[in-house]
């Protein structure tokens, strides 16, 4: 009779939990929706320039989001471009070449890297444009550049991590085929292990960019400033989403931009989202463990 | 490391240890720079005074426990309603509903922190103000509740896995005997599973340490000791991102170092401690 109800006690409980949890995450994005639905139209992005032309790069836009999203996705280019290559290359060493006593050191190394509040690599980030800025004489400054390697250490050992598995789990019939007909090592790593693996691969990377998009600490460290316009330098401060939304969140001077900063919270939300139902698309199998840290 | 022959494959083994050496270099940037004010003053003066520079005292408590008492207090409420949303995944809802709600949290692990911060600070804040009756609303006790849910979905999914990875031997011999779904779920699963849902509470608590736009945005900052849970408050994380307002050679700017130091060694061992608990269980499957 006690376990009875031990047993319904824990049924209640439990469905309670889960609709506690539903119901604030819906709380949440209901009111934000509810606050920044008037915002979302072209004008939030672009305020009173025409569209062409700030597409164009041809005017400056003031009072829209347009160079924020812009800074944002230059933001993802720039990390992307250096965290890929050496992500793949690092995980394709992991799984193909790193002997087994060497394996556990860098499998904690990366752990831990992945470990390390995003605040930190800022901080790391900045302490980079102090170094640099005495080292070359006040040349250097807080830039996209910075922000962008910044992001890469970020994301690195998601990427590492997930090519790492993605490779060790293809099946070892498919695995053996390629060196059996005579095919060298690499040969067997490009051509059969990597098209095999390719899904989970492209999922972790989009679930990295996303990272990128959604980091708010490492950017507000190494170069994200309120005003900045649109440059397509690297070596220039920069306009990002999220910290717009930061900014707004402190120094809203009325309804206005706060409206605005409503609709930037709407549009970073979508692309956040977007860009996670893509990777769960790609993705074939779970491999939750690795990469919701 | 002996097949390492072509410039290619040189590549892979440099981008390896290139990695690697960035989590060592990490560590190395935070300790040279945190070394002088470790040097001043004793270590435990330096975590456990208080936060004085006009008095020349640079003590990081304040920061340290807000820091855990933010991440005690998301913890309390995101682990039973993690448990309990992860007991409704795998085994108490109709499979559709299963399915719907797994998705659910799928997608609230890419949900931006800056825009549920964002949210909570104009719908929670101003709540917390009407109900504390004095100050901003920014304190610990607005934070917390945003924290558990940012910090819920990471334990959810580490749980559902950790009982989905029960072996079916175990889980299908209770199906015979006629368990119910939630006998089957308290008496096997759960004793199996016990690994996973620490190692999930470990990876929780962590990120609840090491967030930042949650306590930045919403536990109001105020550099003082807090007293109760409704004070403003300053957490490791904010007293870092706040880095700028500080001069780069003063002892205030050092004093970050030695947060990002205390975070840094934090986490690793939060990391050491998972990995130990992973390979046990794995070591007994």
């Amino acid at each position: 009779m006690m376990q009875r109800l031990f047993e319904g006690t824990i049924i209640i409980l439990s469905w309670i939990a889960g609709l506690m949890l539903v119901c604030s995450l819906l709380l949440l994005l209901g009111y934000l929706l509810y606050r920044g639905y008037d915002a979302i139209s072209l004008k939030l992005f672009f305020g009173d320039t025409g569209t062409v032309d700030a597409l164009l790069l041809q005017r400056q836009v003031f009072d829209g989001i347009f160079p924020a999203t812009a800074g944002t996705l230059l933001l993802i280019l720039g990390s992307m471009c250096l965290a890929i290559p050496i992500g793949l290359a690092g995980g394709i060493y992991m799984a193909e070449y790193s002997s087994s006593t060497i394996k556990p050191l860098f499998n904690l190394l990366f752990d831990v890297l992945a470990g390390i509040p995003s605040i930190i690599i800022g901080l790391s980030g900045l302490l980079l444009t102090i170094f640099l800025n005495r080292q070359f004489s006040g040349q250097v400054a807080p830039c996209l550049l910075i922000s962008s390697l910044s992001l890469a250490l970020l994301v690195l050992p998601y990427i590492i991590r997930t090519t790492q598995t993605a490779l060790e789990t293809v099946a070892p019939s498919t695995r053996m085929i390629a060196p059996a007909l005579g095919a060298s090592r690499l040969q067997n790593i490009t051509k059969v292990l990597l098209p095999n693996a390719m899904s989970d691969i492209v999922a972790g990377i989009i679930l990295a960019t996303g990272r990128c998009a959604e980091d708010t600490a490492v950017i507000m460290l190494t170069g994200a400033v309120a005003t900045a316009g649109i440059s397509l330098s690297p070596f220039a401060q920069y306009e990002a989403l999220p910290f717009y939304i930061y900014y707004i969140s402190s120094q809203y001077s009325g309804p206005e931009e706060l409206a605005q900063g409503f609709g930037a919270a709407i549009v970073l939300l979508l692309l956040c989202t977007t860009l996670l139902f893509s990777a769960l698309w790609m993705q074939r199998r779970l491999t939750t463990l690795l990469l919701y840290r | 490391m002996s097949h390492v022959s072509s410039i290619r494959e040189h590549f892979f083994l440099v981008a390896a240890v290139f990695s690697g050496l960035v989590t060592v270099a990490l560590f190395c940037f935070l300790f040279i720079l945190a070394l002088p004010l470790l040097q001043s003053g004793q270590i435990t003066e330096l975590l456990f005074s208080p936060w004085a520079p006009e008095n020349g005292k640079f003590g990081i408590y304040p920061m340290l426990k807000t820091s855990l008492l933010l991440a005690t207090l998301s913890m309390l409420i995101s682990f039973p309603i993690s448990l309990g949303t992860s007991f409704i995944i795998t085994n108490l809802a109709p499979i559709q509903l299963r399915r719907i709600l797994l998705g659910m949290v799928r997608v609230m692990t890419g949900i931006p922190t800056v825009v549920y911060s964002f949210t909570a600070l104009f719908l929670l804040v101003p709540l917390m103000r009407k109900v504390i009756g004095q100050g901003t609303g920014m304190s610990i006790l607005s934070a917390a509740p945003v924290l558990a849910l940012v910090i819920a979905p990471t334990m959810i999914l580490f749980f559902v896995n950790s009982f989905k990875s029960v072996s079916k031997t175990y889980t299908l011999a209770c199906d015979a005997l006629g368990s119910s779904q939630i006998q089957k779920l308290l008496y096997v699963i759960l004793p199996l599973a016990w690994p996973g849902i620490i190692n999930g509470a470990l990876l929780g608590f962590g990120r609840a340490m090491g967030d930042t736009m949650v306590s930045l945005m919403l536990a109001g900052n105020s550099v003082n000791i807090p007293e109760s849970v409704t004070d403003s408050a300053r957490s490791l994380t904010a007293h870092i991102a706040l880095v700028l307002a500080f001069d780069f050679d003063s002892m205030e700017f050092k004093s970050v170092f030695v947060c990002g130091l205390f975070l840094y060694i934090l986490t690793a061992l939060l990391m050491l401690f998972f990995r130990m608990f992973s390979y046990n269980s794995s070591a007994k499957k």
